[in-house]
């Protein structure tokens, strides 16, 4: 007899079957959110895994940005905006009176659709800027930091020689790594990316998904995305919401190929509206 | 397919392609059923003009092919369409295969009529199996019911089975007459080639329930004795 045979096939470490290292990172229990008397999420429970890639995919209003802008509590800085049910981060309820948001938002950092550098400020600056709400720092810290949040970001080599250069004279493309090495300079746990390619070039979306399969060794990502082909390339597991309910959620590669429930399929097939 | 796709061109796409899937099925059966009567019937003639149908199959294939390519460059399908295109990839090599299989049927049976008659009598039996098993998978894959394209599979194991008789059966006729070595060496290439149809149209079960199932099923009997 030869070697026997096997059905495993692999797909470097994306599958999305296997376990996430340690407990999730995230627990979201019966999630629900408003805006007014409108209510936007209709009782969410997931579970975000640690150090994978969670992709969240559903049609404009489902409240797929809602529902990650609650995992920072950026939810409730809308003026009649609230939330309520209960998540978990790391075990912590966030929604405690003991959180403050504003350090729950150095470890959940965000990046935004459009790249929001503030332009006039240099490159190290808008690095640093997050950072320099919550501590003072020296002079040669501060280039170790901005260096590195660089590298993480894919950027360093592109900007090393120019660090002291407006923000704004960047690519759209290299603003969004900008964005994106500003949230790392605060050294978060997880990144959350609110549709972070839609403004950008392929190849700069290239790039950025690019950088996905490095940040998520060291960072839990939750990326919301409309492009449905982005999320089955970058992600472990994808949700997939509709009016503000979770419909489906598990390993990316069996949403994509074999979804099991009728509005998922209709909706990745480009079956709705 | 159930549903319409918001993109029409889309639609319309895999629409052809679903057609023109159908299409070529309904040709390859219709090449097969002519094959076998040829040589039942010992009839040349049909057997000819079986061989030339066999060209319209080679451009079918190379025309879905192209399809396929079309549709995944250009829309990406994702969930049952992505099974969709990809199922038609594998099923219209399968059906390619198939109609040259239905010409060396041909062939032989052009040969056959040339010749003294033999007795085969488990030939035709296994050929109206393999007729009914390539009708069903192309009906099973039209009508999306894979419980139907589940018993084309099992069929498949009658026909293994007929095949084993036949050829005993051929192997012993020519060890009785030597002078019946060359007709009977032409009966057992004919119940080969019936005996890979069956092959193709178990493969072409097989991609019907991947298709609505999303279940691959293949290989799976001889994978679990690997296992054992």
């Amino acid at each position: 007899m030869g070697e026997q045979p096997t059905l495993t096939v692999e797909f470097s470490a994306k599958s999305g079957d296997e376990p996430a290292p340690g407990e999730p990172k995230f627990r979201a229990t019966n999630v629900e959110a408003w805006f007014g008397d409108n209510r936007v999420l209709k009782g969410i429970t997931m579970n975000i895994p640690t150090q994978r890639v969670t992709a969240i995919i559903g049609p404009s209003g489902c409240g797929k940005s809602t529902f990650i802008r609650c995992l920072n509590r950026l939810h409730e800085t809308i003026p009649g905006a609230r939330m309520a049910g209960e998540i978990l981060l790391d075990g912590v309820e966030i929604n405690g009176h003991d959180i403050d948001p504003v350090l729950l938002r150095r470890k959940v950092g965000m990046v935004f659709q459009k790249p929001n550098p503030f332009p006039s400020m240099s490159i190290k600056e808008n690095v640093l800027a997050g950072l320099r709400l919550t501590r003072r720092l020296g002079k040669k810290d501060q280039g170790q930091i901005a260096e590195t949040a660089l590298r993480g970001a894919a950027l360093w080599d592109e900007v090393k020689d120019r660090l002291d250069r407006p923000g704004g004279d960047l690519s759209g493309g290299q603003q969004q790594r900008l964005c994106i090495a500003r949230s790392l300079a605060v050294e978060p746990d997880v990144l959350l990316m609110d549709e972070p390619c839609s403004a950008l070039d392929p190849i700069a979306t290239a790039r950025i998904e690019d950088l996905l399969h490095d940040l998520k060794a060291r960072y839990t990502i939750v990326i919301v995305t409309h492009n449905m082909q982005q999320a089955a390339r970058v992600s472990d597991k994808t949700a997939f919401l509709l009016s503000g309910e979770l419909v489906e959620f598990g390993a990316t590669d069996g949403i994509f190929t074999s979804p099991r429930d009728r509005r998922t399929e209709d909706y990745i097939t480009g079956k709705f509206g | 397919m159930p549903g319409t796709h918001t993109d029409r061109e889309y639609e319309a796409r895999l629409d052809e392609l679903r057609e023109r899937l159908v299409r070529m099925g309904r040709r390859v059966e219709g090449m097969i059923a002519s094959a076998v009567q040829a040589l039942i019937e010992r009839d040349d003639e049909l057997a000819k003009a079986t061989i030339l149908e066999d060209d319209l199959i080679d451009l079918d294939e190379m025309a879905s092919d192209e399809l396929c390519l079309l549709i995944l460059a250009r829309w990406q399908p994702m969930a049952s369409d992505l099974r969709f295109v990809l199922t038609a990839l594998k099923m219209v090599t399968n059906l390619e295969r198939m109609g040259d299989l239905a010409v060396n049927v041909c062939e032989r049976a052009q040969d056959l009529s040339k010749m003294e008659p033999l007795v085969y009598q488990n030939v035709p039996i296994m050929a109206d199996i393999v007729k009914s098993m390539v009708g069903d998978a192309v009906q099973s894959f039209i009508d999306r019911t894979p419980d139907k394209a589940r018993e084309v599979m099992r069929r498949d194991d009658e026909v293994d089975e007929l095949y084993v008789k036949v050829f005993r059966t051929i192997l012993g006729t020519m060890k009785e007459d030597p002078e019946s070595i060359h007709r009977g060496i032409h009966v057992q290439s004919v119940a080969k080639y019936l005996e890979r149809i069956a092959d193709h149209a178990t493969n072409l079960a097989e991609e019907t329930v991947f298709l609505v199932e999303g279940d691959d099923v293949r290989h799976r009997i001889r994978l679990a004795r690997g296992k054992e």
